[in-house]
């Protein structure tokens, strides 16, 4: 099925999406005179803006039950304890990610 | 090491874990009936993994062209904050400026922010090859999940945890490298607060306007978070060398 309401409906979600990504390089453009405010902004947003994707991709955490918080509560443990021994992203992040699909898939 | 030797290295975790979410958005497009072409397209143009989710229900209930105008408002919002503190990394990229920016997903962002940065170096080369291989990364997944459709058997459950994992390990690696760590816990604590005052469907919003009051109350009360005098002093040296 190709239908010219979805393709229509892409091409919005494309153009605003473009948008969001575009919006503050047209309001502060090259060379021009950037306000104190967002120099500022653009050295201390980098690690909030981390804390706060850390957060959004365990949104669908719940406390209601062991199985929806425990598994990603080990595999984080496991990621982090990983990383302060071996500094290697690589290791920390398969390790966690193999914890985790184990735990969801095996035990859990 | 060559820029593209370290994308790829760099890119592995987004890698795994696009293939696997870009095939899942694939096999529920191909689920909902839509050609392949459409799902290609959209992975070509959006690049926006959340929001590729969210919009295959809506788009199979045929939703109105004004939905998805400002669910995709909404869902995206936050690259505003990833543009707002590349603004000085991505000056001076010329031509692959724009693609940077088109190009500008969460994990993109991620690891273009986790390279320390020097005013006035040129890491374009590395910039433009990772978010050139996360978007190839994607299109790959979705594409083939489109074709593959509802015969795929693999139990891929638990995956997508490589994004959370990275992350936290991109968190890990700001947090060592600095003894200021107020921004880093205003991120996490203002999303946590609204997540779960405000619940699933616009708490990052809610989280993205508290983060900025709280940053801006930061620069006002504790003064050794204001504005670095060595970047300020840079960026005033470059004005005057403007004006001659």
């Amino acid at each position: 099925m190709f239908d010219t309401h979805a393709l229509i409906a892409i091409l919005i979600m494309a153009g605003v999406t473009a948008g969001t990504r575009f919006l503050p390089f047209l309001l502060f453009p090259r060379g021009r005179n950037k306000p104190r405010l967002i120099l500022y902004l653009s050295q201390v947003l980098p690690t909030a803006v981390i804390g706060m994707l850390v957060i959004y991709v365990l949104k669908d955490v719940t406390f209601s039950s062991i199985s929806g918080f425990l598994p990603e509560l080990i595999a984080i443990a496991v990621v982090i304890a990983l990383h302060a021994w071996k500094k290697q992203p690589l290791i920390s992040i398969g390790g966690g990610t193999v914890c985790y699909m184990l735990l969801v898939q095996q035990v859990f | 090491m060559t820029a593209w030797k370290q994308a790829a290295l760099d890119t592995l975790p987004v890698f795994a874990a696009y293939l696997i979410l870009g095939m899942g958005f694939g096999v529920m497009m191909s689920r909902e009936g839509f050609s392949i072409w459409l799902t290609i397209l959209m992975s070509i143009v959006c690049f926006a993994g959340s929001l590729q989710y969210v919009a295959v229900p809506l788009l199979a209930a045929g939703a109105s062209h004004a939905t998805f105008f400002f669910m995709t408002l909404l869902v995206n919002a936050r690259h505003i904050f990833y543009g707002l503190s590349v603004l000085e990394r991505y000056e001076g990229s010329g031509l692959k400026k724009p693609y940077l920016i088109f190009g500008l997903t969460d994990e993109t962002y991620s690891l273009v922010c986790r390279q320390p940065y020097v005013k006035g170096e040129q890491r374009t080369g590395y910039y433009f090859a990772v978010t050139l291989l996360n978007h190839l990364y994607w299109i790959a997944g979705s594409a083939l999940g489109g074709i593959l459709g509802n015969t795929l058997r693999f139990n891929s459950r638990g995956i997508e945890f490589s994004l959370t994992a990275l992350f936290v390990v991109i968190f890990v690696d700001q947090w060592q490298n600095t003894k200021r760590h107020l921004p880093a816990l205003i991120g996490l604590g203002m999303t946590l607060i609204s997540r779960v005052l405000f619940g699933r469907p616009h708490f990052l919003v809610i989280a993205m306007v508290l983060i900025l009051i709280a940053l801006l109350l930061l620069e006002s009360i504790r003064p050794e978070y204001r504005l670095d005098v060595n970047i300020l002093a840079n960026v005033e040296a470059d004005q005057e060398d403007d004006r001659v």
